[in-house]
């Protein structure tokens, strides 16, 4: 079988178990939905966590951004926000199904293009800090923002809104939430795939090996790196939008900025499934899900203490994760050439996170 | 024969310690600068100060008759001057090839060039400055992976990839084996004279500059100590004081 056949049928047979996965596992459906928004956060994370070396706590701003300003969209399109969210979610108003998803459609694309610009202006600030620092000022930038936007009461404040009614079957509404996230999961990716084909990529990679030998080649790092972040931004902005609608009430602290459960899940999906790759993020995020939700039925009151020691075993043993660990068991598979003389002088430890093409 | 570089009166301290003071030096187009000086006595803090690595006290730079104080290190890269590192330098995780693709000229990138794939032919002239410091045989290895003086010769390349005006070389054979050093001064001596890179060399290796350099300057406690050929150089009474000690 030739190559190209090989790839034709797995990416198709991906396409494939992720179109009838609803039908085939009808009361699974929102439990998959959130699976592919999981995959669409790793993914996004690995932009500058894995490629870049610009390891952010602060990505689930752009989240929560974008869900406030779909909702906000959906609702300010047809009636008076303020009057709307005043009365927490005791008025019940019934959306037309033109109404419904004009008003969706339009905010998906606000979410995103509100969360690009966010991503500039906050760029702009954040990217002066490297390593830990940037760490914890994109932490704090994500907290902060969940605070503000619960003292704000126009959009509700700290008791949140009630996002408007899907206009139909809630079966319906299963599937069409589970179709959006699986078709943002999946352009994500191919957009992703193309991006890590082009000069972005090397770019990106040099500012993560060496940022100031990038800057002494010069190299426009900040425009890379703003660029970088801005596209997370984007595609984070949209999954922040269909998770709200999904969710049916959105408020700041639990739903909307959650920096504890998805602010640092992003980070544990792709230091598990192997930074720096664009299948580790895929893989990690699946695992990840699989495993949270058995612990979470299974072992519930000690779930927690289940993944944290799932993130310490990852941490200490697997550092490369998943995809590393197969990259540097079997390099060729990858077009990855190694010296087998640097290999043995140092040890199997050398080929750590490798790039692959 | 006009300078590509000019430095007028430069000053440089770190809170109480003075790196440069008064510096004044010209490199001229075309030939090859050697700066020698004892450990310590402001050879790299000049280095940074003239790629914009950090904002000098008082004086002038001028790079083709365009002052350049005070532009950061990328805008002065783009134009076109170049700077290898002492500790080399390199993206340890890409393999040599990747390496020198990124390493192409910046200058005329526009937004929409970040976005496009490398031609056939950068690839193929990558190649071929590899094959140029001779590299060409481990250019899909990790560049990581390979020994401290093969990554020198990368970041050697790396640079003449960029096709910069000048090339400020930091100790260019400090830690590399005393056989490859020949092959090493002979390709610094083609880089200039084939490809046209006017260099401005810190070296320590006093065989090296001498037989390498067309004028050199000697640095002693932040201060211009001498300037002349390499002859004039060897026979200085102050160089040789301050190389040995004496005051």
């Amino acid at each position: 079988m030739n190559l190209k056949l090989k790839k034709i049928l797995f990416y198709g047979g991906i396409l494939l178990v992720g179109i009838f996965a609803p039908v085939v596992f009808p009361a699974y459906t929102f439990q998959l939905a959130i699976l592919w928004l999981m995959i669409l956060f790793a993914l996004t994370w690995d932009i500058l966590g894995g490629q870049m070396g610009y390891n952010s706590l602060g990505n689930i701003l752009f989240f929560g951004a974008g869900m406030y300003v779909c909702v906000v969209v959906q609702i300010g399109m047809y009636y008076d926000v303020a009057e709307y969210t005043a009365h927490f979610g005791a008025v019940k108003i019934d959306y037309t199904p033109y109404q419904y998803f004009s008003g969706l459609a339009l905010g998906l694309v606000l979410a995103a293009l509100f969360s690009l610009v966010l991503a500039v202006i906050f760029g702009w600030i954040v990217f002066g800090l490297r390593g830990p620092y940037f760490a914890i000022g994109t932490l704090g930038v994500a907290i902060a923002a969940g605070e503000l936007v619960g003292t704000w009461d126009y959009v509700g404040g700290g008791g949140g809104i009630t996002v408007p009614m899907y206009p139909g079957d809630p079966d319906d509404r299963a599937v069409f939430f589970y179709s959006l996230s699986f078709v943002s999961a999946v352009s994500t990716f191919i957009f992703l795939k193309w991006l890590y084909s082009t000069r972005f990529q090397l770019a990106i990679n040099a500012i993560r090996d060496d940022e100031e030998k990038a800057e002494a080649m010069g190299i426009h790092t900040n425009r890379y790196k703003t660029i970088a972040w801005s596209f997370a931004a984007f595609f984070l902005g949209i999954s922040g939008g269909i998770f709200g609608n999904m969710t049916g009430f959105i408020e700041p602290l639990e739903v909307a900025f959650p920096t504890v459960t998805f602010g640092i899940f992003m980070v544990l999906m792709v230091l598990l499934g192997g930074k720096g790759t664009l299948w580790g993020p895929v893989i990690g995020a699946v695992l990840f899900h699989l495993i949270k939700e058995i612990t979470w039925t299974y072992l519930l009151g000690w779930q927690w203490v289940a993944l944290g020691s799932l993130i310490i075993i990852n941490v200490v043993f697997f550092q490369q994760g998943i995809m590393g660990w197969v990259m540097e068991k079997w390099p060729d598979l990858f077009g990855i050439k190694v010296d087998e003389d640097v290999v043995s002088a140092k040890g199997t430890n050398s080929v750590n996170n490798k790039v692959v093409s | 024969m006009s300078n590509i570089i000019e430095v007028r009166g430069v000053n440089k301290s770190f809170g109480g310690v003075v790196a440069n003071h008064d510096i004044s030096l010209d490199v001229q187009t075309g030939k090859i600068t050697g700066l020698i000086g004892p450990n310590g006595s402001g050879k790299t803090t000049l280095f940074n100060s003239i790629v914009g690595y950090h904002p000098i006290d008082s004086g002038t730079i001028q790079f083709a008759d365009r002052e350049i104080s005070k532009m950061r290190v990328q805008k002065i890269a783009r134009l076109g001057i170049l700077r290898t590192f002492q500790q080399t330098r390199i993206y340890s995780e890409m393999d040599c090839v990747k390496n020198m693709l990124i390493s192409a000229a910046h200058h005329h990138t526009g937004w929409f060039d970040m976005f496009r794939k490398y031609p056939q032919e950068l690839t193929e002239r990558a190649e071929h400055l590899l094959e140029f410091v001779g590299l060409f045989a481990k250019r899909h290895l990790i560049s990581g992976d390979l020994s401290f003086g093969q990554q020198k010769l990368l970041e050697f390349a790396m640079a003449l990839m960029n096709e910069p005006k000048v090339l400020l070389l930091d100790e260019p054979t400090a830690g590399i084996n005393p056989t490859l050093i020949n092959g090493l001064i002979n390709r610094l001596k083609r880089a200039n004279h084939e490809f046209g890179i006017t260099l401005f060399v810190i070296e320590h290796n006093m065989r090296v500059v001498m037989n390498l350099a067309d004028s050199i300057y000697c640095l002693a406690h932040g201060e211009m100590l001498a300037h002349g050929t390499p002859d004039e150089i060897k026979n200085n009474q102050n160089v040789i004081n301050a190389y040995l000690g004496a005051h």
